[in-house]
């Protein structure tokens, strides 16, 4: 077993960079820990949800009243109850998120929302949806990007018209937008090149696949208000989005976060919440709806499937000289694919002077996508990372000093725009480099691949509160939804700032109601923003705790100084006080001691990931084995770095998984063929090395610990570092997700047959 | 309908419940026992993460009648620690860090422990197959595996574990 490197934390730090059980731990080790589905309330209904059988049809008639005067049956819902956000004035989109939760006028993928049922068991309400009549007059469907841009195509949306086209189209289309971006001279920058490499990519709908399936409880009033528990990335944006929806004020309805079971994206858009709300209202009782894994597939995520061509042109010397980008991306039903963070970021790790990338966001008749990890980015990255690697073979050199050549730096222009600010990519590449793992000789069979990857991260709006208690210990209260350790890494920065013992320090996840607004859980924002509300939050306490001291030993405040968790004279005078000692008189210094921070976070860190695979292939049966695999990762600082590790080595195997097995299958009549985990195969312990880490830490100087966001940059490597070890192994390219054994078999067959007798 | 009247023992109390003929173990033990600790993240025997051990056999309570739990014994997550101490794999799931979430936890757990109860000293591999009928998609399984291994020796050094 390889030994996990410890980062190279700020030794002035004492609490920071150390890894002390998360304040959540007991309660998840022993089943305590309540998720969505985990809530019962007196007299509470269980809920069902009536799906489309058809990827595209008009809804003609739905009669419930079979279903209504069923056994238990308490309330039934259709698109009929919503209000018609489009009548009001709504935003486009969010009446398309209001179609999308519930079905109006057609349906427009398999698994649809037509219809709901409360009752008194999940058994009746399910057989009460199925006793739904729905008349549908079936319409044509689009499954691909290429059939969705065709020019005879069937139309998913009335009155779509591409944006991004000038002139304004004048004809409906699939196509929702189009985005470019740009930079130098293109013919200039090929003929300049020694070598170009242009090749095309596929790759096909993967979901998110939290173990936890979506799951929401509503209990509605008499008073039209409503108290909602649900498993989701951001309760604060789940009450905005439902409200919007049931055409409420947002704080009619409050919101209490129960623990989520992973969410990578994917649990930050609403689905049944809105439906139980209803319910509820409608019958009187609480509500618990609760999706089975086959409606997760077909309702929920996924991430896009896409289509991609690159090509890119180099010198001898291994200067990038232009690159020519083009992708589609499915949006699914609705307009929203990630196209245009993939076209943000797909050039973004490297200087090229001449570039163009244009992409579409492409509707098809498919569940709308929803963000997973890095959204748009793992797929851009697998098309030029893979042929970055045909480049760096075709003028010999390696692969990671090619990248070095043309790694962006601080001051480099970004090529989605800006200037970087202070990033550590090429300490990545260098730690890959110089990593023992990328010396090791290989055996038969057997290749070895790199790629490296960019992701923005996030800032955005973060409130935090810190309440010291009357024992001197304190409670951070935050309202980030904590996906993945972070109320270790609140604790560890408060308990810093005051100079005590982490385990001083709880940190919860309140309601809506309970702690100020916050922005979902992604984009790698929580330790970064909510992380800087918290460290805010507890200098405001440190001046309030020197200012009592003061007061205390009747001195000015600014010759106390807050030192190792109690206040201290300059000149040593006085009998030190202690957090504890003041909280416990904090009655004669002006009562309790409390603080609250509220920003929208500037100063966001990019990330970037370097990352090496080993694998071997079975030449006779197109097996791919994962022997070895490094990531090394710019954190900035590692909070707690357990959970950086376990974020990097996340992010690495959800990308294996998408390289090597994962995929939507959708017959042609435009059904989900593999809606469960035995046929959507993730990959399992077995199939699996140990995911070796180098935490690099190049500090975000725009952070009081230096924080940069670690969530989501690992992802977006290995879709292209497994294609490019299966291409040394093998000697064979493949363009095609997922590099499964069949696909494998064949690519080393053709590749024979061409080449041989 | 008349419901069916089990009696079995779950985590070593005496338990009675009603349920339905086709009801599964695991809403039987989530829904009548209240036993929110098994989890349901597929109801088709794929995930592992309503793990049980039933008369001592690692099993999916997603894939086992209610009614065929009369008379066996159960355990799950709820009943691994005692009121002293937490079970050793439970400790080392803590330590290092082998959750993120939490919600396969508890099957990982259950697995884990009907490993070690009769393999005390299991290599990586052995770990990782008698792991890989439970789905994590946090960590990429390394800090569990790593965490299972731990708890192994800790259990070996403790003199807690013997081999069948």
């Amino acid at each position: 077993m390889t030994v996990t490197d410890e980062p190279t934390a700020n030794p002035g730090y004492k609490q920071v960079g150390t890894r002390p059980i998360r304040p959540d731990g007991l309660d998840k080790v022993t089943g305590k820990a309540r998720f969505g589905a985990d809530l019962v309330l007196p007299g509470m209904l269980e809920g069902a949800v009536l799906r489309s059988p058809h990827p595209h049809a008009t809804i003609v008639a739905i009669d419930t009243s079979a279903a209504e005067a069923m056994p238990g049956v308490h309330a039934v819902i259709t698109g009929a109850d919503f209000p018609d956000l489009a009548a009001n004035g709504a935003r486009p989109d969010d009446v398309l998120m209001s179609k999308n939760v519930m079905a109006r006028d057609k349906v427009l993928y398999e698994g649809h929302p037509v219809a709901a049922v409360a009752a008194a068991t999940r058994k009746q309400a399910k057989a009460a949806a199925a006793a739904i009549d729905v008349t549908y007059e079936l319409l044509p469907h689009v499954l691909t990007v290429e059939q969705a841009m065709a020019d005879d195509a069937p139309i998913l949306h009335e009155g779509m018209r591409t944006r991004g086209l000038d002139p304004a189209p004048e004809v409906d289309s699939n196509i929702a937008s189009r985005i470019t971006h740009e930079r130098g001279d293109l013919d200039q920058g090929f003929a300049d090149a020694d070598l170009v490499v242009e090749r095309s990519f596929t790759t096909k709908p993967v979901h998110q696949g939290y173990i936890e399936p979506h799951a929401a409880v509503a209990d509605a009033s008499q008073d039209g208000r409503a108290n909602l528990w649900c498993s989701s990335q951001g309760h604060f944006s789940m009450r905005t989005s439902t409200a919007k929806v049931l055409g409420w004020e947002p704080t009619r309805i409050k919101v209490t976060p129960a623990e989520i079971g992973g969410g990578f994206g994917g649990k930050t858009v609403i689905y049944l919440e809105p439906l139980a709300t209803l319910l509820s209202l409608r019958s009187g009782r609480p509500v618990r709806l609760v999706m089975d894994r086959d409606e997760v597939f077909r309702a929920s995520g996924p991430a896009s499937g896409t289509s991609l061509r690159v090509k890119v042109g180099v010198t001898e010397d291994g200067q990038l000289t232009a690159a020519d980008v083009w992708m589609a991306f499915e949006a699914g039903a609705n307009p929203g694919s990630p196209v245009g963070a993939a076209g943000m970021t797909v050039l973004a790790p490297y200087d090229i002077p001449n570039f163009f990338v244009e992409g579409f966001d492409v509707v098809v008749n498919k569940p709308r996508v929803a963000a997973y990890r890095a959204p748009g980015a793992p797929m851009a990255a697998f098309a030029v990372e893979s042929v970055l690697d045909e480049l760096a073979a075709g003028i010999g050199i390696d692969p990671v000093e090619l990248r070095l050549r043309n790694a962006v730096t601080e001051g480099s222009q970004a090529a989605y725009g800006p200037k970087f600010p202070v990033i550590g990519f090429v300490e990545t590449l260098e730690a890959i480099r110089d990593h023992p793992h990328y010396q090791t000789e290989l055996g038969p069979n057997q290749g070895r691949g790199v790629a490296a990857g960019f992701w923005f991260n996030a800032g955005m709006n973060s409130t935090a509160t810190v309440n010291v208690n009357e024992d001197g210990n304190l409670t951070v209260v935050v309202g980030s939804p904590d996906i993945g350790g972070s109320r270790s890494s609140m604790c560890l920065m408060a308990a810093e700032e005051l100079g005590i013992d982490v385990g001083r320090v709880n940190a919860i996840v309140a309601d809506t109601e309970t702690v100020g607004f916050n922005d979902v859980t992604g984009g790698s924002r929580v330790t970064l923003a909510t992380g800087a509300a918290v460290v805010d939050a507890c200098r405001q306490i440190k001046d309030d705790l020197r200012g009592r001291a003061a007061k205390t030993w009747d001195v000015e405040v600014d010759v106390v100084e807050w030192v190792d968790g109690q206040a201290q004279h300059v000149d040593g005078s006085e009998t030190p006080l202690t957090l504890g000692e003041l909280a416990a008189k904090w009655g004669r210094t002006g009562g309790p001691i409390s603080a609250t921070a509220a920003l929208n976070a500037r100063g966001v860190g990019p990330a970037f990931s370097t990352q090496v695979c080993d694998v071997e292939v079975d030449p006779e049966t197109g097996e791919v084995t994962v022997l070895r695999y490094t990531t090394a990762q710019d954190a900035g600082t590692a909070i707690h770095p357990s959970y950086v590790e376990g974020q990097m080595q996340g992010g690495v195997v959800q990308g294996i998984g998408w390289a090597l097995n994962e995929e939507y299958i959708y017959s042609d009549d435009g059904h989900l063929e593999n809606p469960g985990f035995l046929d959507y195969r993730v990959p399992v312990a077995s199939d699996l090395p140990m995911i070796d880490t180098v935490v690099v830490e190049v500090p975000n100087p725009a952070h009081p610990y230096g924080v940069r966001g670690v969530g989501e940059v690992g992802i977006v490597p290995p879709l292209a570092a497994v294609g490019n070890a299966i291409a040394a192994a093998t000697g064979v390219r493949l363009t095609d997700l997922p590099m499964s054994p069949p696909r494998v078999l064949d690519a080393i067959n053709r590749a024979a047959g061409d080449g041989g007798d | 309908m008349a419901r069916t009247h089990v009696t079995c023992t779950i985590n070593g109390d005496e338990t009675e419940f009603l349920c339905e003929q086709d009801e599964t173990l695991l809403n039987a033990l989530r829904d009548d026992v209240g036993l929110t600790g098994v989890k349901e993240g597929c109801g088709t025997g794929d995930c592992g993460a309503c793990s049980v051990l039933l008369n001592n056999r690692l099993t999916c309570a997603c894939l086992v009648f209610a009614p065929e739990a009369d008379g066996a014994t159960i355990v799950t997550v709820e009943g691994l620690a005692s009121a002293e101490a937490l079970h050793p794999v439970q400790q080392t799931f803590l330590e290092g860090a082998a959750l993120q979430c939490g919600v396969c936890t508890p099957g990982f757990l259950v697995a884990a422990k009907a490993l070690l109860d009769h393999n005390p000293d299991p290599t990586e591999t052995e770990v990782r197959y008698a792991l890989a009928g439970n789905l994590c998609r946090c960590t990429g399984y390394d800090k569990i595996v790593r965490a299972v291994l731990d708890a192994a020796a800790d259990m070996r050094s403790d003199g807690a574990l013997t081999a069948d």
